[in-house]
């Protein structure tokens, strides 16, 4: 947990943090621009391939691959970033932990890259669990608020719980392909498809995947998230986090994808996602709520096109992708620069703004059109080619097209209310008196927005280049794609036409349609957030609960747990394995029934004394027996260590019974303990001694015995291999094992002088 | 326990406790004995002095805390692993090395140094919970 640290305070003006201000944005571009030289090599068709040996004794690789896809999400990974970077230098300008914030915001960017330039399966998993960790630390930046530190909590277990879910579906799908190499598992799709563990594959790689995108159910922690500073929502809505899961999705396609439960699920959890989310949107006052919801819908659309298997369909998503990093940045950074320059981002507070801020308006219509579809922008291309694909796919066109349509335009009128509400109408007063940010704040949207016009009337610029390169990734075939502004009159023009006439009656009704959203929230039985929380508060119950059973405080109820436990256990795998047997050989030579006689006798003795250093004794004898039968089967250092540790055990406690209270006294086990007590006793030295003869009955299997004594002498340079393996051999076990000894030790020293302080002081 | 007779003896048993103690740790590579059992044999004969002479005298007799020899010990089996690092190895591989003196080849290898180390560390442990126990009672 980050926490603010005295020390760190007056750093935060230093002149180290102004060059820093300048310094960081330099590394994403450097890297923007290098990936960018890999451009004409995979628009040509080639890909990518390093590799350096990682985890060699598990046949884990440090890999990456870089094809249309990867690069894709790599250039707006590092291109984005580096506006995201400059912007946050003057909005969080003279912050405390400025420096603090670079690092995760470095961290993060690093992460996302290497999750999706990622070749082998572990690695792309190391990368995915290193996002969640570093956004957890941006999300809860302002972890002096309590619900920074709740919604970065919320946003760590419901990714990171999909996360666990997705590597197991990754170590299925490695076992089943026979290869962690994703280049290798995607050149052989259909073998996986055929696999009988496909559905399973599926399932646990798409939980990861919905749980990251923020797929219904999933989807409440990424509202939640808006707790971070705007640019890291800008940076986590528009090109990085909640895209890991789209990324994931596309990069699975070829192996996963084209099958029915592949297509009927994603258009199913993306249809009702996008609309869901697009409806809570309308609803939202807050204008950074509010396109943190309409993230939610895109994600949601994105899901259902890459459900599709039709070239047209994947070409709308993956020229989504690219529409909405655009736009989303664009607007996230806009509605930081009005929360700057005013102090608040209620949408009924603010308006005419755009005398003050000319730049920054121009740059929020610029984005707004592309956002809500209006042409010659980027967005309206986008529009045209969902349009164009919902009613080509093979499955459901009518439902698709329909949950597109509701979603698109609600899209028109959450664009609307963040482009008119703000900057048009009467100049409201608001806390702060607004004026244009400084250029490295309004850089980043201008530029942003003015590509989604440029893509826009010059298609060609990324239609070749970047987008026919990722669909043919995610398709894994050739394929010729085009992006073209004008299609012709044509139905998924009306549609488009229609869009717009139902946003812009959406947003002259938005009142009474948030009123009506606002009720039906109210009325609904859970939302994910409220089910998020019964979930973390039963799980607390329980844990006190257990705790509480099983944590009393009392030696006697830990070790009733354990052994019980243990007797359950083995016992039952005993009996269920069919594993009792009975030796054949009954003759014993008559010192070994003295020694015997011993043994039964020290145990009677600890029974049935009433005083403990009567009992303490008994069991010495006991434990003296047993070294006695070590002795006499040739182990001659168990048997030394068995009497040395007895001899020792009881001086030990010997030293403790004066201060302990008699056997027969306050918090004995009462007579049904008694009998209880007896039960698990017995039950244990049965269980155990089942267990010696069932082992007595298998052959003896002498490998590792006849390793040792066959290396013990040439490579260790010992005869007595009992040691050779404790010092050589398993030297780390050993190793390990006198750590504990020596912990144990200093920690009951401590122990008991600070109960001797505590006596002392009362 | 204030006994002449325990006293007494107790000065030549620990005696010879100890010195057996160090022979099962030197001896512990090609017969039975070893690090673990030396020490145990050591922590029973100060256990033994403590029961005669007291608590403080096996302080003065250590002439260190028993926490500073486990520590210690568990340096040195660090150490003893480490030195294999160093020589390009896995941590914790045996190293050797075979002088000979006087005609009699004397192996020398870091098993006995990481065996020292265990005896130490465990030696510390038992008797830092030991005299803390018996301390107690003052």
């Amino acid at each position: 947990m980050t926490g603010p640290a005295a020390s760190e305070a007056p750093a935060g003006h230093g002149s180290g943090t102004t060059a820093l201000r300048w310094l960081a944005p330099v590394l994403p571009l450097a890297l923007f621009l290098a990936l960018l030289t890999l451009l004409p090599a995979i628009t040509g068709g080639q890909t990518v391939r390093v590799a350096w040996s990682w985890v060699p004794s598990l046949d884990v690789q440090l890999s990456f691959y870089v094809d249309g896809l990867s690069l894709l999400f790599a250039l707006l990974i590092t291109g984005i970033g580096t506006f995201i970077f400059l912007y946050a230098g003057t909005y969080l300008h003279g912050h405390p932990r400025l420096a603090r914030f670079y690092l995760y915001l470095t961290l993060f960017m690093a992460s996302m890259l290497g999750l999706v330039l990622a070749d082998n399966l572990i690695t792309l998993f190391v990368f995915w669990e290193l996002t969640t960790v570093s956004s957890y630390l941006l999300i809860g930046f302002d972890c002096e608020k309590a619900e920074a530190r709740r919604n970065a909590l919320q946003a760590l277990l419901v990714t990171g719980i999909g996360g666990l879910a997705m590597l197991a579906g990754f170590i299925l799908l490695g076992t089943a392909a026979g290869s962690f190499e994703l280049s290798e598992i995607n050149a052989d799709g259909a073998a996986i498809r055929e696999h009988a563990l496909y559905l399973p594959i599926l399932a646990l790689v798409l939980a990861g995947a919905f749980t990251k995108s923020a797929q219904f159910p999933f989807h409440f922690w990424l509202p939640n998230a808006m707790a971070a500073p705007t640019p890291v929502s800008a940076y986590l809505h528009s090109a990085t986090m909640v895209k890991a899961g789209i990324y994931l999705m596309a990069r699975v396609h070829p192996t996963l994808g084209g099958t029915d439960w592949w297509m009927w699920t994603l258009l199913l959890f993306g249809a009702v996602t996008a609309v869901w989310a697009s409806l809570m949107a309308v609803r939202q006052t807050d204008l950074k709520l509010m396109l943190a919801h309409t993230t939610v819908m895109a994600l949601g659309t994105l899901t259902m096109f890459l459900g599709a298997e039709v070239k047209i369909g994947i070409a709308a998503a993956v020229t989504f992708i690219l529409v909405h990093s655009l736009y989303k940045a664009s607007m996230f950074l806009v509605v930081g620069i009005i929360d700057h320059e005013t102090g608040t981002r209620e949408v009924d507070r603010l308006g005419g703004l755009r005398k003050a801020m000319p730049i920054t308006f121009l740059a929020a219509a610029a984005a707004g059109f592309s956002m809500a579809g209006f042409p010659p922008f980027l967005g309206f291309i986008g529009k045209e080619l969902k349009y164009e694909g919902a009613l080509a796919i093979t499955h459901a066109p009518v439902f698709m097209t329909a949950a597109a349509l509701a979603a698109n335009a609600l899209m028109v009128a959450v664009a609307a209310t963040v482009v008119f509400r703000p900057f048009l109408g009467q100049r409201t007063e608001t806390p702060r008196a607004a004026h244009e940010a400084p250029w490295s704040m309004w850089i980043g949207p201008a530029v942003l927005a003015t590509l989604g016009l440029v893509f826009g009337m010059a298609p060609g610029i990324v239609g070749v280049r970047l987008v026919e390169p990722t669909v043919e990734a995610i398709l894994y075939r050739p394929e010729d794609v085009s992006l073209k502004l004008w299609h012709g009159i044509n139905l998924p023009l009306m549609l488009s036409v229609l869009t717009v006439l139902l946003g812009l009656a959406a947003f002259r009704w938005r009142k009474p349609l948030a009123g009506g959203l606002n009720w039906l929230v109210r009325v609904l039985p859970t939302t994910g957030d409220r089910a998020y929380d019964a979930t973390l508060a039963g799980m607390m119950a329980f844990a006190t609960w257990q705790s509480g059973v099983l944590q009393n405080g009392r030696q006697r109820r830990y070790l009733l747990v354990v052994v019980a436990t243990f007797v359950l256990a083995v016992g039952g795998t005993l009996v269920v394995f069919d594993g009792v047997a009975w030796p054949t050989n009954w003759s014993v030579p008559l010192y070994a029934w003295g020694v015997l006689a011993l043994i039964l006798a020290g145990t009677a003795g600890t029974i049935l004394t009433r005083s403990r250093l009567g009992a303490v004794t008994a069991l010495g004898a006991v434990g003296t027996g047993s070294a006695v039968l070590f002795l006499m089967y040739g182990a001659p250092d168990v048997a030394m260590t068995q009497l040395m540790v007895e001899t020792l055990v009881v001086v030990i406690v010997a030293l403790v019974l004066p201060h302990l209270p008699g056997l027969a006294s306050r918090g004995h086990s009462g007579r049904f303990g008694r009998w209880r007590d007896c039960v698990v006793a017995i039950g244990a030295g049965t269980v155990v001694a089942l267990l010696v003869l069932a082992v007595t009955t298998v052959p003896l299997d002498r490998d590792l015995t006849t390793f040792f004594e066959q290396a013990s002498v040439p490579e260790a340079f010992g005869r007595n291999i009992v040691n050779v393996i404790l010092v050589d051999f398993r030297a780390i076990d050993t190793f390990g094992e006198v750590a504990v000894v020596a912990i144990a030790g200093l920690a009951s020293y401590a122990l008991v002088k600070s109960a001797r302080r505590r006596r002392g002081a009362k | 326990m204030d006994s002449l007779i325990l006293r007494t003896a107790t000065r030549l048993i620990v005696a010879l406790m100890l010195i057996f103690s160090l022979f099962l740790l030197w001896r512990g590579h090609n017969l039975p004995g070893g690090g673990f059992i030396g020490s145990l044999v050591a922590a029973t004969a100060f256990a033994l002095y403590a029961m005669a002479c007291g608590p403080a005298a096996v302080r003065a007799a250590l002439r260190v805390d028993p926490r500073l020899i486990a520590s210690v010990g568990l340096l040195i089996a660090m150490v003893a692993g480490v030195l294999a690092v160093f020589a390009g190895d896995p941590f914790l591989t045996g190293l050797w090395s075979k002088p000979e003196i006087g005609g009699a080849v004397l192996p020398l290898g870091t098993p006995l140094l990481f065996d020292i180390g265990v005896y130490l560390t465990v030696l510390g442990a038992v008797l830092s919970i030991m005299l803390a126990l018996e301390e107690r009672e003052d």
